[in-house]
């Protein structure tokens, strides 16, 4: 999969784009695009003209005619080919991902019996078994049991995820695969009608809606043509009364060539190029609108575990208190953590590892385990030979000294505080109920991710850290990443309350989420991803599934989105500037035979008022196709501010668009004059 | 310097000294902050009892486009009616007649919509009743129905989410009694100082140098000239117009006249900086406003003091520069200045022969009547270039990855229409209607109408071309001066005119007051650094190029028959 992303264009699909773009002539297909369905009405009267100039020859020649009836053709197959490459690769993409849940045996269940049938048989409601070594033949939810999965067909994440009934890790996968033990899964969606099956028919165009930006953009284009359509058609009149008749030819090539033809051919093409650049970071969109949005974000809720900080707490420092050496109280601190599973526990004994001065210890044998309870809130070792080892929570062990007649060590308590402070989490040792030290706790933040927000505030969008810690802890990470604002002690409704608040105050508001409890800020958000390893309940309420469950994708949705605005602004932008030079190639053509004085107008000295007019009917073709890389790769963004952005846009889009065509009207026109 | 020169800078520097505190005063008139004119209040008070108006009621856009189209069709009415009667009515010294239908049609339509095309002669073809109670009439509450669909605008930009835009009345009424009222009647009293008649006698008449006896119209000019200029109207008391001795005797009411003509349109560019606390936007809608007069300034000035080629291919030396058509009290250069300003400005009026021009300056007239927004007509002006911002706003709000903006607004797919539409709208007429023209005299120039398609054009050629295509421009861009060469006194002209009069004044008016109304009514969004700043430089080039290209494009082969060709021809 990901060796296809570098190559634009791939030999089976561009047999297949060749096909659709003769497909899609069919004029009933290409009434949706206006611009291109105008071209199409022009090539078919030249058609005709061409015919009739075969005995006649008041229309000019034959060769010319049918040299501009092929070029006009050319202009919409062009268009079409962008569109079809662009569905083209979508498909292929889509359907790489589509094979990984092709056709596999499944166990389905009836009346408490196993049969076995095919994948594609399945239907919602269904329950089938899984075990060691299947292949889950279809999303579902586990009913029962917990396995470890492989995800990494769909993911790539090579890591197998433990998933288990009941909560927010039941979901499964089609296409994924049973490490160990059994589950017994039930099937959440119809043949079909999967979230990969949607953004297929997406990309193919049976289901594709215009976007609203879009459909403005395509009214703004209407509007352009039908100014071209009254400027060539007073013409007619305006030469009769200059005594300066002008061929159909003429008239063709004059709007073809004036109206947006570059962008109406390829609008459709920067749209599913959108999507498909979507799918290819591992997202499926619900709708190409939702791509859209995303490049108007305004605000971002991201959760503070895994998506800002790495998973857990790390053990980061050991303070001993006064009097006792570095060295026993880490050994005592490994002792109290080597039977503690939690991730903290573990970061605990590594931390220690690092250390070469601190021998490597054992815990006695026939040492007790005290299990962390939310009651006493420590854990720690009782060890044969009666050492009571306790680390936890700071009352509680103060608590534990103090009953004991023992007294809390100021230099340990200014610690704790200046730890707390740190927005790290102290974790107080004692042994035999008297005071050793303290363990800082830190939340590792991600590497990296202070620049990707730095990145996002200059594109406008305002972070915000969801988090359960306090809020001092929650400030002091906020600052540390350089999110912009946080809500700390977070419940779910939270969420949902700044989800509204933010959108009150006319914003647009994204968020990831893969909870049940998720779901309903997912629907309330203007762009809610929700992680394929989330509850269907979270996939259903969000309008993209992130497949890799990787929560700063949002950030890399924000700039798709932008890019594909900018795509379509900067080919409009294009498009019209062109027709400057367009302009003074065909307008001097025209009338300069009856009207010598208007010679002059004929600045690039073109060959002959054919050659100009042919030479501007094929540069406004060839055009089409140069620029479809542009069109599906998208126009880079950079967050350099909006009007440096619109300034530099403008100077090469802009300024580009009027120079360009000058040089290339010229250049065809020495090819052409050399046959004229 | 060259004294013509100067004489033009001070007169626009002069405009400008006026035009700033002109726009802060405006702004505090509708913001309903105290001014020294709030001696009006009894005024408009009883103005508004007797009509029975509640100025507190606020309306929103729909409700205001209803007041608008209302009264103004009653206007119509009431002008077309008087026209027709004027021979029976009152104040007809000369015994003049009342206009045929068609002429009545035209006029009537003309001074409703601020255009103010004249295919009569006020001399012969109007009475002082006419003049006064049709035409000075007019004169005011056409240019105060610009001000004050404009004023919604303004409200709609400044209020978040609401429906409620003002009351229609509330600014018509201002915009007469505090603004268009005071200011016309200083301008008067300097014109009734400097010459211009303001006698309700009938024709002078004196024996010339020759023996021949003279008829000299003559009537209460003055007052009639001070709003024909303040409100963008242009609607001369002579045929002549402002080329006539009684209605600009020197330069000094010359100058007055000049500066009248631009002092709303460019205050109000800074009203809206002032009213809606965004002094730097207004000061980029006033860049990109003057450095489009520049562009067709510059060359129209330079065309004219370099004289004609053609008659310099004769031998002739022209010191003074081309002089055909221009009185010689106001020279080539002022005459030129005047010639784009009342193009730009949509005043219409002249003080020279526009028809008489050099191609160039032809060529830079139609332009800024084809644009009709560089300061444009009083109110419309604005709601012209408002049109251009929108579609500006999509352009470039895509160009940097963001659904469009404006004002914190979402410009989507119904305003776009809208936009379109009216974008569409100008090039549409014009063309519609030169071609229709053209058509006719290709192809039935004998018709049997009372004046023969083949006699309307004393010039045939590319000039001839371009004195039909400036009469139908000057009448969408409701400009009303004309190539005069053209015999548009008949049926086909003043119907077909009177159309494209219509259309290119209360659609472009509903337009942009339905994208503000709609605007107004949508989600504000709070500004980001994603946001394009609409009040930036390189926004500004935006906008001027979206302009250009509109305007340019659409008009360039037409422009090229006519006084382009004919530029390159007497090379």
């Amino acid at each position: 999969m990901k060796s296809n992303q570098n190559t634009l264009f791939q030999g089976d699909q561009m047999t297949e784009a060749l096909k659709q773009s003769f497909i899609k002539l069919n004029p009933r297909i290409l009434f949706r695009n206006p611009v291109m369905f105008t071209v199409e009405i022009g090539t078919f009267v030249m058609l005709i003209v061409s015919i009739y100039s075969f005995a006649n020859k008041s229309q000019g020649s034959f060769a010319y005619n049918f040299t501009v009836f092929i070029v006009l053709l050319l202009t919409v197959l062009f268009a079409n080919f962008a569109e079809a490459i662009a569905e083209a690769r979508g498909k292929a993409q889509a359907e790489s991902l589509r094979k990984t849940r092709e056709e596999t045996p499944a166990r389905l269940l009836v009346n408490g019996k196993e049969e076995r049938v095919m994948s594609s048989q399945l239907k919602k409601g269904d329950v089938f078994i899984c075990e060691t070594g299947d292949n889950i033949p279809t999303d579902g939810e586990i009913i029962e049991g917990i396995a470890t999965i492989d995800e990494s067909a769909i993911t790539g994440e090579s890591a197998p995820v433990i998933r288990e009934s009941g909560g927010d890790k039941s979901s499964v996968t089609g296409g994924t695969k049973v490490l160990s033990d059994r589950i017994k899964v039930m099937v959440t969606t119809q043949p079909g009608e999967s979230f990969l099956d949607k953004m297929i028919a997406l990309v193919e165009g049976a289901s594709r809606q215009k976007t609203p930006n879009e459909i403005a953009l395509t009214i703004l284009l209407a509007g352009f043509t039908l100014i071209f359509v009254i400027v060539c058609v007073t013409l007619k009149p305006f030469g009769d009364y200059a005594n300066t008749p002008i061929t159909i030819a003429a008239f063709i090539s004059l709007f073809v060539c004036l109206i947006p033809t570059t962008i109406g051919g390829l609008l459709s093409a920067i749209g599913i190029a959108g999507m498909d650049r979507a799918l290819r970071a591992n997202v499926i969109t619900k709708s190409g609108k939702a791509v859209e949005t995303a490049g108007d974000l305004d605000t971002l809720l991201l959760d503070k575990t895994g998506t800002i900080t790495i998973g857990n707490r790390k053990a980061t420092n050991f303070y001993p208190a006064n009097g006792i050496k570095q060295e026993d109280f880490v050994t005592t601190c490994v002792l109290s953590s080597l039977a503690d599973e939690t991730p903290e526990g573990k970061s605990i004994v590594e931390l220690a590892g690092e250390d070469k001065t601190v021998p490597s210890v054992k815990a006695p044998k026939d040492s007790v385990f005290i299990k962390f309870t939310a009651e006493t809130r420590s854990s720690g070792l009782d060890t044969p030979d009666g050492l009571r080892i306790r680390k936890g929570a700071f009352d509680s062990i103060r608590n534990i000294a103090l009953k004991a007649g023992h007294s809390f060590p100021t230099e340990v308590e200014d610690n704790v505080k200046k730890i707390s402070s740190n927005g790290g989490t102290p974790l107080v040792v004692s042994q035999n109920e008297q005071i050793l030290g303290v363990i800082e706790l830190q939340d590792i933040i991600k590497p990296g991710i202070a620049e990707r927000f730095e990145r996002l505030r200059k594109m406008g969008v305002k972070t915000v850290m969801v988090t359960g810690d306090n809020p001092l802890t929650a400030k002091f990470i906020a600052e540390k990443a350089g999110v912009d604002d946080f809500i700390a002690e977070a419940k779910p409704e939270d969420k949902m309350n700044y989800i509204k608040a933010e959108q009150q105050g006319g914003k647009l508001v994204a968020m990831m989420g893969d909870g049940t409890n998720d779901a309903p800020a997912l629907a309330q958000a203007d762009v809610g991803v929700a992680m394929n390893s989330g509850t269907q309940a979270a996939k259903e309420a969000g309008n993209m599934v992130d497949l890799d469950n990787d929560p700063t994708k949002l950030i890399e949705i924000v700039e798709i989105g932008k890019q594909l605005l900018m795509t379509r602004g900067t080919l409009t932008t294009f498009s019209i500037a062109n027709d400057v030079a367009k302009y003074f190639a065909i307008v001097p053509a025209l009338f300069m035979v009856s009207i010598p004085s208007l010679r002059a107008l004929n600045i690039m000295d073109l060959h002959s008022p054919e050659s100009a007019i042919l030479s501007a009917v094929i540069f406004n073709a060839i055009i089409i196709p140069m620029l479809i890389p542009l069109a599906l790769r998208g126009v880079e963004y950079k967050p350099i501010g909006a009007s440096a952005l619109l300034r530099r846009n403008l100077l090469i889009y802009g300024l580009g668009g009027v120079l360009i065509p000058f040089i290339g009207i010229k250049l065809i026109d020495l090819a052409v004059g050399v046959f004229l | 310097m060259n004294t013509e020169i100067s004489g033009v800078i001070f007169t626009y520097l002069l405009t400008l000294a006026l035009a700033i505190p002109l726009g802060r005063y405006i702004a505090r008139v509708f913001k309903g902050e105290k001014t020294w004119l709030d001696f009006m209040a009894p005024l408009e008070r009883f103005i508004f009892r007797f009509s029975g108006i509640d100025t507190k009621k606020e309306m929103n856009w729909k409700q205001h486009l209803f007041a608008l189209l209302t009264i103004n069709s009653v206007w119509l009415i009431y002008a077309f009616v008087c026209l027709m009667a004027q021979g029976h009515l009152p104040l007809n010294p000369d015994a003049n007649p009342g206009q045929s239908p068609d002429t009545a049609f035209n006029t009537a339509i003309s001074f409703l919509v601020n255009c103010n095309l004249q295919h009569y002669s006020g001399e012969s073809g109007a009475t002082y009743f006419t003049q006064h109670f049709v035409f000075m009439f007019l004169h005011f509450v056409s240019a105060a129905t610009g001000i004050a669909a404009l004023i919604v605008v303004f409200r709609a930009l400044k209020d978040k989410i609401t429906d409620k835009l003002g009351n229609f009345w509330d600014y018509f009424v201002k915009s007469i009694t505090r603004i268009l009222l005071p200011i016309s009647f200083v301008i008067a009293v300097i014109f009734a100082f400097n010459g211009m008649t303001t006698s309700y006698a009938g024709k002078d008449t004196f024996i010339s140098m020759q023996g021949d006896t003279v008829h000299v119209s003559r009537g209460p000019v003055a007052a009639l000239v001070a709003i024909k200029h303040l409100g963008t109207n242009g609607g001369g008391w002579f045929g002549a117009n402002s080329a006539h001795p009684i209605e600009n005797p020197n330069y000094l009411t010359n100058t007055t006249e000049l500066v009248a003509q631009c002092l709303i349109p460019i205050a109000l560019v800074f009203a809206l900086g002032f009213y809606l606390n965004k002094k730097k936007f207004s000061y980029v809608i006033f860049g990109v406003m003057t450095v489009g007069m520049l562009m067709f300034m510059i060359p129209t000035i330079n065309a004219e003091l370099h004289g004609n080629p053609a008659i310099a291919k004769m031998g002739v030396i022209q010191p003074t520069g081309a002089m055909e058509g221009k009185e010689v009290r106001f020279g080539p250069a002022n005459s030129a200045y005047w010639s784009v300003m009342t193009t730009i400005i949509s005043t219409g009026s002249v003080n020279s022969m526009h028809d008489s021009a050099m191609p160039m300056s032809g060529t830079m007239m139609l332009m800024g009547m084809m644009v009709n927004c560089f300061y444009g007509g009083c109110g419309v002006g604005i709601l012209n270039f408002y049109i251009f911002i929108i579609i500006a706003v999509f352009i470039s709000g895509l160009m940097v990855g963001r659904t469009p903006e404006f004002f914190g607004r979402k410009i989507e797919a119904r305003e776009m229409k809208i936009a379109s539409l009216i974008a569409l709208l100008h090039p549409f007429i014009i063309l519609v209607g030169a071609a229709i023209s053209s058509y006719v005299i290709v192809h039935m120039p004998g018709a049997d109408w009372a004046v023969k398609p083949s006699t309307w054009l004393n010039n045939p050629g590319n000039h001839g071309f371009a004195e039909m295509l400036y009469e139908y421009t000057s009448s969408a861009a409701n400009n009303g001066s004309g190539f005069e060469g053209l015999g548009d006194g008949n049926i086909f002209w003043n119907v077909t005119t009177g159309i494209v009069m219509v259309l290119g004044r209360f659609l472009p008016i509903i337009g942009p007051l339905a994208i503000a109304g709609l605007l107004a009514n949508k989600k504000f969004i709070p500004e980001s650094a994603g946001t394009l700043k609409s009040d930036t430089s390189t926004f500004g080039i935006m906008i001027f190029a979206v302009i250009m290209i509109i305007a340019a494009l659409s008009f360039f082969p037409a422009l090229a028959l006519g006084p382009i060709a004919e530029h390159f021809s007497l090379k």
